[in-house]
């Protein structure tokens, strides 16, 4: 009897992580980092590596932070809008390439455009975590004073950066 | 009008899932004729009613009914008539709905097809199929009605997602879903064994062939979906490890585990309580697919709009359905008899191995899958697992099940010869080790995991016909059965040759290019003609025109688009592709970069057609063995004793 109750009891935990799960939902809870200073960093530049970036470089502008990774398939998705919105050039666009393999992140900026400023790289994660970053993609609005102003989680759509990105953009420039 | 009428026969299906599955299982249970009677009937009329219903929800969609919310949000005057009908699936209500409807449609199917089956029986399995279909219908009628109007009416509606729109649409989600919901009939006829206590070699030829054909949609509906994406993302890539895509591989794996085990206890009556153990986890799994997806607790390529409420009310559902079927299962599992006792070297163990080392994958997926909501839950911190883990976690356990399903045919039931396997086995090995060895040096390039792969193949391949070879020498009857499992592993062959030479050899070039310009890969020359303006139905795209060449010889002219959908402003990639049986040339479009210059992409993906070839090569080893005609002769003895028995009867009553 009581080995076929274990799969039962594994199903328990699983609902359990599931209920849980549900509750953190990431699309419904907001970041607790709106309207947080932007957790400072220095970190390379991935085309550069002997050049180091710190958020601090970008005092005085309205700028976004984009969290992608090669291996990343939604990426791709929220790839164009990116390189539409950087030909616009309303806001410079850094990247930070998120546990990611160099060689793969330069490769793939070279077969699908580049529609960053720069991009730094978090090989490991660590400031994805101040970041509280749970998947990639992911974006920040950050202000002249280094803000965090809005956190999109999952990738942009032009419908995103015409609603929401541009317009709160326009409005903290002024 | 026509929505209302949709909306009301989902609200008599409601009733007539409630009252058939009350019914049939109390008439099962108490042994009442007149409740046991309900059951066939009633699946009929259910299907009826919710077959009214997603035509009527059709039909809004065919007539731009911009007054339903759903056809509003979901389509567009100018969406092609194929999309437009298509798009009926493409929101989360629709798709619901397509779900109850093959739910409703297996009901039907088993209902009468299963004459031969005792009538207690048949209505235990229909009560417990109507339970699902109550819970899909509240779930709609509840929390995402398909019906909802939109009053005033929209002037248009909000269009199809662009990446939807595309003859994948139209095809891959019913052929999934037939799969996905095809394992509730095996779930039902497990459930219904429990119940009655009857777990035995009858049951598992009954569930057989269904189990196949559920597990033959759902192989095509993956392998459609695997081939959309290729075509359609724009980047070649035929498989990503997304937690959609895993959602619906986890019951594929447990489901061809579930296959294997069936067989063990239909033929030598072993295996029993984890038969149904299985036949439960695949059924749970195809649900747990359904709550990943339609609660948004992970993000994905494949999100749809999300709700709360919607989660918690596929997790209730979940935890009562899968819940109780294993309390069912830890309260009965006990009582069943045990099978025929098996040597180790035999093909029970085979299956068993093999049966554990799918489970075991089935796990590893879903570890990664879920590993980082587990964390987040347990505020560890919060990370995503990409493709490297699956790929690192995913061969070790697969290519040890490829080896056991190359040789598992070669061994016989209850007690191999050892002596005559290791006869067999040395030709294997051989074919096996030539063909690792020596198929790379036609590529001139060699590489460990190519030989690896090749290896796999090629023991798969011997194994399968030194199998065919024995068995016709055998004089016994080449059985559609047999055959059907021998074509599915040549299958799992042929994919294995496709993985591996397109990941072992598949060369890429990113060019900027202006009209004239020509490149070369892999022996072929690309001659950039330039790019036009062209319009669609609904959208406006850039059309470039490429002249491949090899030898001088012009093999195809190819027109890779960048479409930028009018209504979502979307832009979105189609991939000009000149398809092969050796090699596909896929080339598409990229950017302007300034004057008449384009950035192109062009690949040469050699033997990736074998990949999907082999999917169809399963299907239809798998069609092949569900039409068996042991199956058939079930139902028509019983149905010759049926008649018997009425002669009888009106001859002592003459």
């Amino acid at each position: 009897m009581k080995r076929f109750l274990w799969p039962l009891a594994i199903f328990i935990l699983l609902v359990g992580f599931l209920a849980v799960g549900l509750r953190l939902n990431p699309r419904e809870v907001p970041s607790p980092l709106v309207g947080k200073a932007a957790p400072a960093f220095e970190l390379p530049v991935l085309h550069q590596p002997d050049k180091r970036f710190v958020p601090g470089d970008m005092r005085g502008k309205v700028w976004l932070l984009n969290v992608w990774a090669s291996w990343c398939v939604s990426c791709r998705e929220e790839h164009p809008v990116l390189m539409e919105l950087s030909k616009r050039s309303v806001m410079p666009i850094l990247g930070l390439n998120y546990k990611d393999k160099g060689e793969d992140a330069q490769r793939w900026l070279k077969q699908f455009g580049d529609p960053y400023q720069l991009s730094v790289v978090d090989a490991d994660g660590r400031i994805g975590i101040d970041y509280g970053v749970y998947g990639v993609p992911e974006t920040y609005l950050i202000d002249a004073e280094g803000v965090i102003r809005y956190k999109q989680i999952g990738p942009l759509t032009q419908a995103i950066i015409d609603d929401k990105v541009l317009p709160l953009a326009k409005a903290l420039k002024k | 009008m026509i929505p209302e009428i949709g909306q009301f026969a989902l609200i008599i299906a409601l009733g007539i899932a409630l009252a058939q599955s009350a019914l049939s299982l109390t008439g099962a249970a108490r042994r009442i004729p007149a409740f046991i009677a309900v059951a066939r009937p009633a699946a009929q009329g259910l299907f009826v009613f919710v077959a009214i219903a997603f035509g009527c929800l059709a039909w809004s969609f065919y007539n731009n009914d911009f007054s339903v919310l759903n056809v509003a949000t979901n389509s567009n005057s100018r969406l092609p008539t194929a999309y437009r009908i298509a798009a009926s699936w493409g929101s989360h209500e629709g798709s619901l709905l397509l779900w109850v409807l093959m739910l409703s449609f297996w009901m039907l199917a088993v209902s009468v097809f299963s004459r031969s089956l005792p009538d207690d029986m048949l209505a235990r399995i229909l009560g417990v199929m109507g339970l699902v279909a109550v819970g899909f219908l509240s779930f709609m009628l509840f929390t995402s009605n398909p019906f909802e109007r939109l009053l005033p009416a929209a002037a248009d509606g909000r269009d199809l997602n662009p990446l939807l729109q595309d003859p994948g649409m139209v095809f891959h989600p019913p052929m999934l879903y037939m799969g996905y919901v095809g394992f509730s009939v095996a779930f039902a006829f497990a459930i219904a064994a429990l119940l009655d206590g009857r777990l035995d070699a009858t049951w598992a030829r009954w569930s057989r062939p269904w189990t196949t054909a559920a597990w033959v949609f759902l192989t095509i509906g993956i392998a459609l979906g695997s081939f959309w994406a290729y075509y359609e993302l724009g980047w070649g890539g035929w498989w990503f490890w997304d937690p959609v895509e895993n959602a619906s591989f986890m019951p594929w794996l447990i489901g061809t585990a579930l296959i294997h085990s069936l067989a063990v206890t239909e033929k030598r009556g072993a295996f029993k309580a984890w038969t149904v153990l299985l036949a439960i986890i695949a059924f749970s799994l195809s649900l747990l697919g359904t709550f990943l997806v339609r609660s948004g607790v992970l993000t994905s390529v494949h999100a749809f709009a999300t709700d709360p409420k919607r989660g918690i009310f596929i997790l209730c559902f979940l935890a009562v359905v899968i819940g109780g079927s294993l309390s069912l299962y830890a309260w009965r599992a006990n009582r069943v008899a045990p099978g025929g006792r098996f040597e180790l070297l035999s093909r029970e163990s085979m299956l068993l191995a093999n049966s554990v080392l799918l489970l075991v994958a089935c796990g590893a997926v879903m570890l990664g899958t879920l590993y980082p909501l587990f964390l987040d839950a347990l505020d560890l911190g919060k990370i995503s697992v990409g493709p490297p883990y699956f790929d690192s976690v995913f061969l070790p356990l697969m290519a040890p099940a490829v080896l056991l399903a190359g040789i598992g045919p070669l061994i016989a039931w209850r007690k191999g010869e050892p002596a005559q396997l290791v006869g067999r086995l040395r030709w294997i090995a051989i074919v096996a080790l030539i063909g690792a060895l020596f198929v790379p040096l036609a590529f001139g390039r060699w590489a460990a995991l190519t030989s690896v792969g090749l290896l796999l193949a090629f023991w798969i391949f011997a194994g399968t016909l030194t199998a065919l070879v024995v068995r016709y020498r055998s004089n016994a009857k080449l059985t559609r059965s047999f055959l059907g499992m021998l074509l599915a592993h040549a299958g799992v062959g042929v994919f294995i040759v496709g993985v591996t030479l397109v990941k072992s050899y598949e060369t890429e070039r990113d060019l900027r290019m202006e009209p004239g310009d020509t490149a070369t890969l892999g022996g072929y020359s690309f001659r950039f003609e330039g790019v036009r303006d062209v319009s669609g139905p609904n959208y406006a795209a850039a059309r470039g025109a490429l002249t491949v060449q090899r030898d001088g010889e012009t093999i195809a002219r190819l027109a890779p688009e960048k479409r930028v959908y009018l209504v979502q402003r979307n832009p979105m990639t189609e991939a000009a592709i000149d398809a092969g049986i050796s090699r596909d040339v896929y080339v598409a479009l990229g950017e302007a970069v300034g004057g008449d210059a384009w950035t192109v992409r062009i690949h040469i993906k050699p033997f990736i057609r074998w990949i999907w070839f082999g999917c169809l090569m399963m299907a239809f080893g798998g069609l092949l063995a569900a039409s068996d005609r042991r199956y058939r002769i079930a139902t028509q003895r019983r149905e010759d004793a049926l008649t018997a028995d009425a002669t009888v009867i009106r001859r002592g009553t003459a």
